[in-house]
C-alpha cells in the first residue's frame, strides 16, 4: 500500500477493501517509526487525523466521496490549519495554534482528505536545505548524512520515505522543485495566482505559490485538482474555469517541441546531474519529441534579482511579527521599542534575520531605485526571455538543481553557496511560470537527480502529460529508499 | 558601493533587530558577499524597461463595501501574549 498511487488508494477505499481509518493508522505508524530519524514532521496529532478519517469513511459509505476522500495528506507547516500548531518552522510561531484554515486546507477538508501531520520546513520558507528550521534539519531518506533540500524538505522527505502518499508544499524560488529533486519525488509549482495564498504564511508575496509533492505526475494532477481554485481573499488569485489536470495525461508526445536553454547546460551543472538530464532528454526524443536549442540570456541575473526581491518582500511581510497580537513576545523588556526588538531578535533565526536585513537595506532611502526597482526591471527581462523561448517550443527542460543532495552542514555557514542552489528554479518563479521536477535517475553515491520541466502560463495539464509519458517508460519515480526498519 | 559596519547597524535598527558588534561584523562579511553578487544587476542597461511587480497583468478587484467577516476577536485574541478587556496590551508609550 505504501507504494500505491493516489488512484489505487482511492479505488481500494471506494471498494471498501481498506478504510480511511486503517490507511491513516498505517501511515501514522510509519511516521512514528521513522520520524525520529528523519524529522520530517513537526506536528502529528493522531486523534485529529483519525477524526478526519472517520468523517471520510462516512462520506465513502454514503456515496459522496471525491477522488481523494479518505487519503492521508501531509501539509507543509506554512499552511494555517485550524486547531493545529502552525509554526512555519520558526520559534516565533512555536506556540501558534491557528484559529483558521488556509484556503488550500479548506479545499482538502472539503475533498475529505485526512491531514496526516504538519511537515518540517526551513524557517519561514527561507532556505534550500531545511537546515534553518527551528525544529532541526530534516534528513534525506536516500542518505541521512545529506539534506533533503528546502524549503519544503519535510514534505519531500515524507513522500520519499512513504510516510505520506502525497504532501503540500510552497515554492518561492524553488522550494517545491529543489527538495523534490533531491529526494527523488515529483513536485509542481503552478502558474502564479492559481493556488490561493490565503492562510499560507507569507514570505515573498509576488513569488509565493503553493503546490503538491507526490510520487508521480498522475498523483500531482489529482492533488492540483484539489489545490487550484479562485479565492477572493487572495488579491492575486486568478479567476479561471476549474480545470481537470488529469485530462491530458495519456496524450502522446509526438511533435512536442522541447527547448533546452543553452545557458542551463553551459556551466555550473555537476557531471552526474548532466549525465542523467541528457539521458532523460534522449528518452523524450524516443517518445517523439523534437529537441530544440533555445536561449534565456538573462539566466545569470535570476539569482541576484531574486535575492533583492524576495528579501525585500520578506522584510515587509515579517514586520507583522512584533510580539503584540500573536507569536513570540520576549519575557523582559524596557519599553515598547525594546519589546519589539527583543521579541524579534529572540523569535527569528539567523537566516531570517539575514534576509530581513538585506530586504530592509534594498528598500531603504537612497537605495530603493538602485536595487528594488532595478530588480523589478530585470524581472521583466527574465520573463521576456521565456516569452521568446516559448515561440520555439512548448516545454523547456533542464536540471532542477546543479548538484545532487549535499551533506548536512556543507553549505549552512556559507549563505551565498546555498543561494546558488536555486540557480535553475528562481527564473521561472520570477516570471510566474509553472515549473516542475520529476525523478530522472541517480547521480553520485546513488543520490536522486531531478529533471526540471518549465511550461508556459497555465500549461500545467500539458506539463503533467509530458512528465506522465516519461513515467510510463521509465520507473525512476517508483524507486524508494532502502528503509528496513519500517 | 561597499557596505560598512554602520550600514549593518543602521539597517538592523530599522528592522527592529538587535545585533551585537561581533554579530554585525560577521553579518557584514556575509552581506558583502551577497551584495557582490547582487551588483551584477548594474551591468545591464534597463533605462527603457518598465518594472514588473507581478507576473500576470491583473487589476485589483473591487467589492461591495460591506462587512464580510464575522466578529471572532475573542478567538483571535486568545493567541495574544497580553490582552485585557478586548485590547492588546503593550508597554506604556505616553507618560
Amino acid at each position: 500500500m505504501l507504494n500505491s498511487s493516489l488512484k489505487q488508494l482511492s479505488t481500494l477505499l471506494e471498494a471498501k477493501k481498506v478504510s480511511s481509518v486503517e490507511l491513516t493508522r498505517e501511515f501514522l505508524r510509519r511516521i512514528q517509526v521513522l520520524n525520529q530519524e528523519y524529522n520530517a514532521f513537526i506536528t502529528v496529532n493522531e486523534e485529529m487525523s483519525l477524526n478526519q478519517a472517520r468523517t471520510a469513511d462516512t462520506m465513502i459509505a454514503s456515496g459522496v466521496a471525491c477522488p481523494l476522500t479518505g487519503i492521508p495528506i501531509a501539509h507543509k507547516d506554512i499552511f494555517c490549519t485550524k486547531g493545529w500548531l502552525t509554526t512555519c518552522g520558526s520559534k516565533m510561531l512555536s506556540s501558534f495554534i491557528s484559529p483558521y484554515d488556509a484556503h488550500v486546507i479548506e479545499r482538502f477538508n472539503k475533498a475529505g482528505t485526512v491531514n496526516i501531520g504538519k511537515t518540517n520546513m526551513d524557517e519561514f520558507a527561507m532556505g534550500s536545505s531545511n537546515e534553518t528550521s527551528f525544529y532541526g534539519p530534516v534528513k534525506n531518506p536516500w542518505d541521512i548524512t545529506t539534506v533533503p533540500g528546502g524549503s519544503s524538505g519535510g514534505s519531500a522527505c515524507a513522500v520519499a520515505a512513504r510516510m505520506a502518499p502525497a504532501a503540500t508544499g510552497t515554492d518561492t524560488g524553488g522550494s517545491i522543485r529543489q527538495p523534490a529533486a533531491l529526494c527523488g519525488v515529483s513536485g509542481i509549482k503552478p502558474t502564479y495566482g492559481l493556488v490561493s495564498r490565503y492562510g499560507m504564511i507569507a514570505f515573498a508575496s509576488s513569488l509565493d505559490q503553493g503546490g503538491p509533492i507526490a510520487k508521480s505526475a498522475a498523483d500531482l494532477a489529482l492533488m492540483l485538482n484539489v489545490m487550484v481554485g479562485f479565492d477572493a481573499r487572495d488579491s492575486t488569485s486568478l479567476l479561471r474555469d476549474q480545470e481537470d489536470y488529469t485530462r491530458d495525461l495519456e496524450k502522446p508526445l509526438e511533435g512536442l517541441r522541447i527547448g533546452l536553454p543553452k545557458e542551463y547546460f553551459a556551466e555550473g551543472m555537476s557531471d552526474d546531474v548532466s549525465r542523467m538530464v541528457d539521458a532523460a532528454i534522449a528518452e523524450y526524443n524516443k517518445l517523439g519529441a523534437k529537441i530544440v536549442e533555445v536561449s534565456l540570456p538573462n539566466t545569470k541575473l535570476s539569482i541576484p534579482v531574486y535575492y533583492v526581491l524576495a528579501p525585500a518582500e520578506a522584510s515587509s511581510n515579517l514586520s507583522r511579527f512584533d510580539g503584540v497580537r500573536y507569536g513570540h513576545r520576549a519575557l523582559e523588556y524596557a519599553d515598547l521599542n525594546d519589546m519589539y526588538r527583543k521579541s524579534r531578535t529572540q523569535g527569528f533565526g539567523a537566516e531570517v534575520k539575514r534576509r530581513i536585513l538585506i530586504g530592509t537595506y534594498v528598500l531603504s532611502h537612497g537605495y530603493y531605485d538602485a536595487y528594488y526597482i532595478k530588480a523589478q526591471k530585470l524581472r521583466r527581462l527574465i520573463a521576456q526571455d521565456f516569452a521568446e523561448a516559448f515561440k520555439q517550443c512548448e516545454i523547456i527542460m533542464g536540471p532542477t538543481s546543479p548538484t545532487v543532495a549535499f551533506a548536512l552542514g556543507e553549505k549552512s555557514s556559507d549563505p551565498l553557496q546555498m543561494y546558488l542552489s536555486d540557480t535553475y528554479t528562481a527564473a521561472a518563479s520570477l516570471a510566474g511560470l509553472p515549473g516542475m521536477s520529476i525523478p530522472a535517475g541517480f547521480g553520485n553515491r546513488n543520490r536522486p537527480v531531478g529533471l526540471h520541466i518549465i511550461g508556459n502560463y497555465f500549461s500545467e495539464a500539458q506539463m503533467l502529460n509530458v512528465a506522465h509519458q516519461y513515467q510510463q517508460v521509465m520507473d525512476w519515480h517508483t524507486r524508494m529508499p532502502d528503509i528496513t526498519k519500517a | 558601493m561597499s557596505l560598512v559596519l554602520e550600514d549593518v547597524k543602521r539597517v538592523a535598527n530599522l528592522a527592529c533587530i538587535e545585533i551585537s558588534d561581533e554579530e554585525a561584523r560577521s553579518m557584514l562579511d556575509q552581506l558583502t558577499g551577497i551584495f557582490c553578487l547582487i551588483e551584477q544587476m548594474q551591468a545591464v542597461n534597463t533605462s527603457t524597461i518598465a518594472p514588473m511587480s507581478h507576473a500576470q497583468d491583473v487589476v485589483q478587484r473591487l467589492r461591495m463595501d460591506v462587512v464580510t467577516e464575522a466578529d471572532q476577536h475573542e478567538l483571535f485574541q486568545s493567541l495574544a501574549p497580553q490582552v485585557e478587556a478586548g485590547f492588546y496590551l503593550v508597554p506604556k508609550v505616553i507618560e
